[in-house]
């Protein structure tokens, strides 16, 4: 559905999209320079795409207030300044009903603008929603370790370190978790990033719509090796993926307890590693390290305002991987 | 002009001292407020980290209600007899205040040190803040608070030297209101406290 | 005997460091030198460090702001120097353990040690002026908030030489601050100078509040408020009800830290997302902290310099208020990408956008102020002219940002880092700037060099766009912040743009020092006489430059918003009043000076663990307190007759100054 969505707005998006950068002065120069090197201007996914047409729109209303204050300014100084005493000058003069009326309506209406926006936008692009697609989804199990990436395959039960690789066009449904400090995952290419965090587990749904080698990065301080905290995120044909896949599996490296316990120590700028198979339920394992002592590990995690941990979950609810919508709708 | 001839009607020692009790009062009010949301600030921690026990002792297993009923009575009686040593200050009774003043010091003092027995029993039994994110919000709410009615009391012994060595004068009377409301001020947390962290905690 | 402190703490392997503090104590001995061989001490510790004469607490709050501006600017240029450089294989010449610093102090300092005491002095030297008043309402406590505020500046500065400062950013980073990540002294440092400084601005706030509801002068009701009075209401009422959360999150953040307990630990129940709660529940009120003054700032400047009343009063001062309110409800917009449910994003992200009507408003009033009027082109003026055209970019940016949606691609960016550039260099330091080279003359006595100043502005103006728009692509370009070196060649040019914007901006601040020195030089030209070098409209223009230790020999009586022009207006203004009364002043006192000395050892002692320090200084602090609280004796009244007697000296002085001023005139 959302995929359907996203490919009937590419199609009219550059048309559209060429009206608003005429519109956007200052900020078309930018937007038509530097596009290529932009991951956040020439996003590679359906998130990464709705987020670029958000921030467009935003900035195109946004305008509406702006301008007239960099015209009024270049104006009201060259006509009243001292020295032309053929302006008027009328001392007095502070408050004028229709004017005072016009600058607070116009914010207004705009502010409730963007707010449709927001409610929508954030719906809409909620990291936790899964992305429809035609394909079914790759669930991904990202560790945040001191300072590397680990990524957990599950069904292939094999395990990555600094490198991402999957297929384009197919889902992915990212559980995130660090057996460390919070850091942030983020390939800015597809879109969203989302914090990863000790005890917790929070969710990210990207897609890559086209292969192509992407960077994904750290983009909350971690400490030392926190610069260095970034990877290559591949998104393959489909045949390139399984020929990744068959290449991790001959390695000789098993993620198990014991390798998992040296993994974890920290390391600056760690090679890439292939793990031909992992621990069971390692992900699960590691939340536990944390907070064990709240029963068994089943929601994803949603913080509210004052950061809630959502707790152990009644059994019935225990699908964590396909959350109810009854559920999804608590804060 | 007429503030002006008002200023001159009344001595302008007894205008000027009542000006600064004013300013003080409403700047103490202030600061209570201030501290309420200190205060505030800690019963959310509490409230978001106290269930995090950790594996260790619930508030059900540790708080013992009749020895916190008491505590609680000694900071309310406490309240009561400040009371009295304001009515008395309005009748200028220096002996009575002094006395009530007394009163007051040792109600507070039993307080905390009935405080300070609890903190030192939970932490013997190995309940001590280390232990679990709820031991760590309540030891902290608990004892921020144990910390107020502390100062409270070394106040309170600085009045009682004030009230002997210079009497009743303006500031001094000034200084007793403040800690009046000071005093009062605690003890409403302290309401919060108990309801929120001790009774609650063992329903 | 001395804790953890050895000599090891000193970095003696780091040049760059040592460089630093080698500099800085020489300055320092050079300047304690020079009091001491020009037998100034004496005078030293009369006039000022014992003062509590708001006007002089206010100028040294603002010698520690510019001092701190200087340090807090050095930490810019070693960044944008490192990552101008730093790409791919070359490290730069900032090893992580030095450059994670950087970034901490850098906020820190700017925030805390720059912008507070900045407003704050300014605060002190105007308001009760402007509200025509003659002292605030607790000059004592005025006194302690000042010491405290150096207090935490030097435990910065101490920092630098001993031990080192926090490599957790400025508003920390849980869990990485805790022990078990970051066992150094850094966090401790951070954390205590933090403390410190803040229960100053607490009391800052109570004292500030209490003056301006309670000692307005007959006549000034609420509505007769000039707007930087408004704002700085409107900052005390945040001060009071956004520390102490602050407070609180330290307070624990040091139980986790020395007692082992768990509030922001990642196991045993510690909660590392409330952190972030609790420090941006101060957190962003505290930009409006910081930038609120600057907009009565500007507010005074552009009605002054247009020569004509503020346009829409009553749009400015509920414009105000309704940020002041809002400032409370926006704070988790610092951590959309927590995974909060889209319900939680979408309110924080609506009440974010509510805060640019009232700002949007503001900008337009500004802008109507000068519409029909006779707009002199001061320094002050050019400040507020460069905030204008550049605040509204940072406030579009910062929009943007409140769409969550948005933000989950330019969180923890450099676009995020220009964003808030955008609003506090041009939203805070700019009007800071303007209120500098407007009041100057009032706090002094003589004008600052205009031709200076303007080169300055140029610098600062030019030099904040080259330094921030490249950091604005680059967060498109998906660059984080705080990266000590990287790996995208791409991003390097942008780098050496904004490392090019910041030598600028050095430019300008070595102008602004040239500035100082030239005034100085040339102060008898540039004298005010009259206390009212701009053609004020508000009281602080009533009163001498700089003014008698009293203020006002008589209160005055406002019947406008402009209190002095509608004075000039009915040629009330600039007249000796017939009679005179006795004015109390209060004394001076050392104590504040010497809780800020004991406030200082014991975040020291905490930091080094040198437990007797700790207790021998928090004991000192009590003991101090005590003493003042039982005394009685706090004031000295000047006799009527003497201050008549300086007011005719004034007088006197000022009449050949004064320009003629028609009744119901007003200088065009």
């Amino acid at each position: 559905m959302i995929n359907g969505h996203f490919q009937r707005r590419h199609q009219v998006k550059n048309t559209l999209q060429r009206i608003r950068n005429g519109l956007g002065g200052l900020g078309a120069a930018v937007f038509m320079t530097g596009c290529r090197q932009m991951p956040l201007l020439d996003p590679k996914g359906p998130i990464g795409e709705a987020q670029r047409h958000l921030i467009i729109t935003t900035f195109a209303l946004m305008l509406i207030v702006v301008v007239p204050v960099f015209v009024l300014v270049f104006w009201f100084t060259r006509k009243y300044r001292a020295s032309n005493s053929k302006a008027t000058y009328a001392p007095q003069w502070a408050y004028s009903a229709p004017i005072d009326s016009v600058i607070w309506l116009v914010p207004v209406v705009i502010v409730i603008a963007l707010s449709y926006f927001t409610w929508t936008g954030t719906f809409r692009l909620d990291p936790y929603k899964p992305i429809a697609a035609a394909h079914e989804p790759l669930p991904i199990e990202v560790v945040s370790l001191d300072w590397k990436w680990l990524f957990i395959y599950p069904e292939q039960n094999i395990a990555v370190v600094n490198q991402l690789v999957f297929p384009a066009n197919v889902p992915l449904r990212f559980k995130l978790t660090s057996d460390s400090v919070m850091t942030s995952f983020f390939i800015p290419r597809l879109g969203s990033q989302m914090y990863a965090m000790a005890g917790m587990q929070t969710q990210l749904n990207l897609m890559a719509d086209e292969p192509g080698v992407y960077t994904g990065h750290n983009q909350e301080f971690s400490g030392r090796g926190y610069a260095d905290m970034h990877f290559k995120a591949i998104a393959a044909t489909p045949g390139e993926f399984q020929a990744w896949l068959a290449k991790v599996r001959q390695s000789s490296d098993v993620l198990d307890t014991a390798r998992f316990a040296q993994l974890r120590k920290p390391t600056t700028a760690n090679p890439v590693a292939f793990f031909s198979s992992v621990e069971p339920a390692l992900f699960q394992r590691i939340v536990r390290t944390y907070r064990g002592w709240m029963g068994p590990m089943t929601a994803p995690d949603r913080p509210g305002t004052m950061g809630h941990d959502s707790g152990p979950m009644p059994p019935q609810a225990a699908d964590a991987d396909h959350p109810s919508p009854a559920k999804r709708k608590e804060g | 002009m007429t503030a002006q001839a008002l200023r001159h009607a009344v001595p302008l020692e007894v205008a000027e001292n009542h000006h600064a009790v004013e300013l003080q009062t409403f700047g103490f009010w202030i600061y209570l407020m201030s501290d309420l949301v200190l205060f505030a600030t800690l019963f959310a921690t509490f409230g978001v980290i106290g269930p995090n026990t950790a594996g260790g002792p619930t508030g059900k297993e540790l708080f013992d209600l009749p020895y916190l009923f008491g505590e609680t009575l000694f900071l309310l009686f406490s309240s009561g007899t400040y009371g009295m040593a304001v009515l008395a200050l309005h009748d200028d009774k220096r002996g009575q205040v002094l006395l009530w003043l007394g009163i007051t010091f040792l109600l507070g003092l039993g307080f905390v040190s009935m405080e300070i027995n609890e903190f030192h029993g939970l932490i013997a039994a190995g309940h001590g803040p280390q232990r679990s994110g709820f031991l760590s919000a309540f030891f902290t709410l608990v004892g921020t608070h144990g910390a107020h009615v502390t100062s409270g009391l070394i106040w309170m012994a600085v009045m009682i030297g004030q009230v002997l060595t210079k009497g009743l004068t303006t500031p001094v009377r000034s200084r007793l209101m403040r800690l009046s409301m000071f005093w009062h001020f605690l003890d409403i947390v302290w309401i919060g406290v108990f309801s929120l962290v001790y009774l609650m905690g063992v329903v | 005997m001395f804790g953890k402190l050895t000599l090891a703490a000193i970095p003696y392997d780091q040049p760059i460091v040592m460089g630093a503090v080698g500099g800085a104590l020489l300055l320092a001995l050079i300047i304690l030198g020079l009091i001491t061989y020009y037998r100034q001490w004496p005078y030293l510790w009369r006039e000022w460090l014992t003062s509590l004469d708001h006007k002089k607490i206010g100028i040294m709050y603002i010698i520690l702001a510019l001092i701190m501006l200087l340090r807090g600017f050095s930490d810019a240029i070693l960044m944008r120097s490192q990552q101008a450089l730093a790409v791919g294989a070359s490290q730069g010449y900032l090893p992580p353990q030095h450059f994670d610093q950087i970034f901490g102090a850098h906020g820190t300092i700017m925030i805390v040690f720059m912008a507070m005491p900045f407003l704050t002095g300014l605060m002190n030297i105007i308001v009760p002026q402007q509200i025509g008043a003659r002292d605030v309402a607790f000059p004592f406590l005025n006194a302690v908030s000042l010491w405290l505020s150096v207090a935490g500046a030097l435990l910065v500065m101490v920092s630098l030489g001993v031990g080192e400062f926090s490599r957790t950013g400025w508003s920390g980073i849980a869990p990485l601050f805790e022990t078990q990540y970051n066992p150094g002294t850094g966090v401790d440092y951070w954390m205590w100078a933090f403390q410190v400084a803040g229960i100053g601005s607490t009391l800052t706030g109570i004292n500030f509040l209490v003056t301006i509801l309670k000692l307005r002068a007959p006549g000034m009701t609420l509505m007769r408020m000039p707007l930087f009075v408004w704002t700085a209401l409107t900052t005390n009422v945040l001060m009071i009800l956004a520390f102490p959360p602050l407070t609180v999150a330290f307070a624990l953040l040091a139980l986790d830290r020395y007692l082992g307990m768990h509030f922001f630990t990642n196991a045993l129940g510690g909660n590392m997302m409330m952190w972030n709660n609790l420090f941006w529940i101060w957190g962003h009120p505290e930009v409006y902290i910081v930038i609120l003054p600057a907009f009565g700032i500007f507010s005074e400047v552009v009605a002054t310099f247009s020569g004509k009343r503020l346009f829409g009063y009553e749009s400015l001062v509920y414009a105000t208020a309704a940020i002041m309110i809002l400032s409370f409800t926006v704070w988790l917009h610092h951590f959309f990408t927590m995974g909060n449910s889209p319900g939680v994003n979408t309110f924080f992200g609506i009440t974010t956008m509510m805060i640019a009507i009232p700002t949007g408003v503001k900008v337009y009033d500004w802008l109507f102020t000068m519409y029909r009027g006779r707009i002199r082109f001061t320094t002050p003026m050019y400040w507020t002219l460069g905030f204008l055209t550049t605040f509204v970019i940072g406030g579009m940016t910062g929009v943007l940002m409140a769409l969550p949606p948005a933000d989950y691609v330019v969180h923890n960016s450099l676009f995020l880092i220009a964003h808030f550039h955008n609003m506090l260099i041009p939203g805070a330091v700019f009007g800071y700037f303007a209120g500098y080279a407007y009041w100057f003359p009032k706090a002094v006595g003589f004008r600052l060099d205009e031709t200076w100043g303007k080169r300055a502005f140029w610098c600062w103006f030019i030099g904040f766009y080259l330094a921030f728009a490249p950091l604005y692509i680059l967060g498109f370009m998906g660059m984080p912040r705080r990266m000590e070196h990287y790996w995208n060649p791409a991003w390097q040019p942008y780098l050496i743009i904004a490392a090019a914007g910041t030598a600028l901006i050095l430019a300008g601040i070595v102008m602004q020092g040239i500035q100082l020195v030239v005034s100085i030089r040339h102060r008898h030209a540039n004298r005010d006489l009259t206390g009212d070098p701009w053609d004020g409209r508000t009281l602080e223009w009533t009163t001498a430059s700089p003014p008698a230790v009293y203020n006002f020999a008589v209160l005055p009586r406002v019947e406008d918003i402009d209190a002095l022009t509608h004075m000039k207006a009915t040629g009330r203004a600039n007249t000796l009043p017939e009679r005179f009364e006795d004015i109390p002043i209060p004394n001076n006192s050392a104590v504040g000076f010497f809780i800020g000395i004991l406030a200082f050892l014991f975040g020291f002692a905490m930091v080094w663990y040198i437990w007797w320090l700790t207790m021998a200084s928090a004991l000192g602090i009590l003991l101090l307190i005590i003493i003042r609280s039982v005394d009685d004796d706090t004031e000295t009244v000047i006799p009527a007759s003497e201050v008549q007697r300086m007011e005719a000296v004034r007088h006197r002085q000022a009449r050949p100054a004064l320009r003629p001023l028609p009744a119901g005139g007003t200088m065009s």
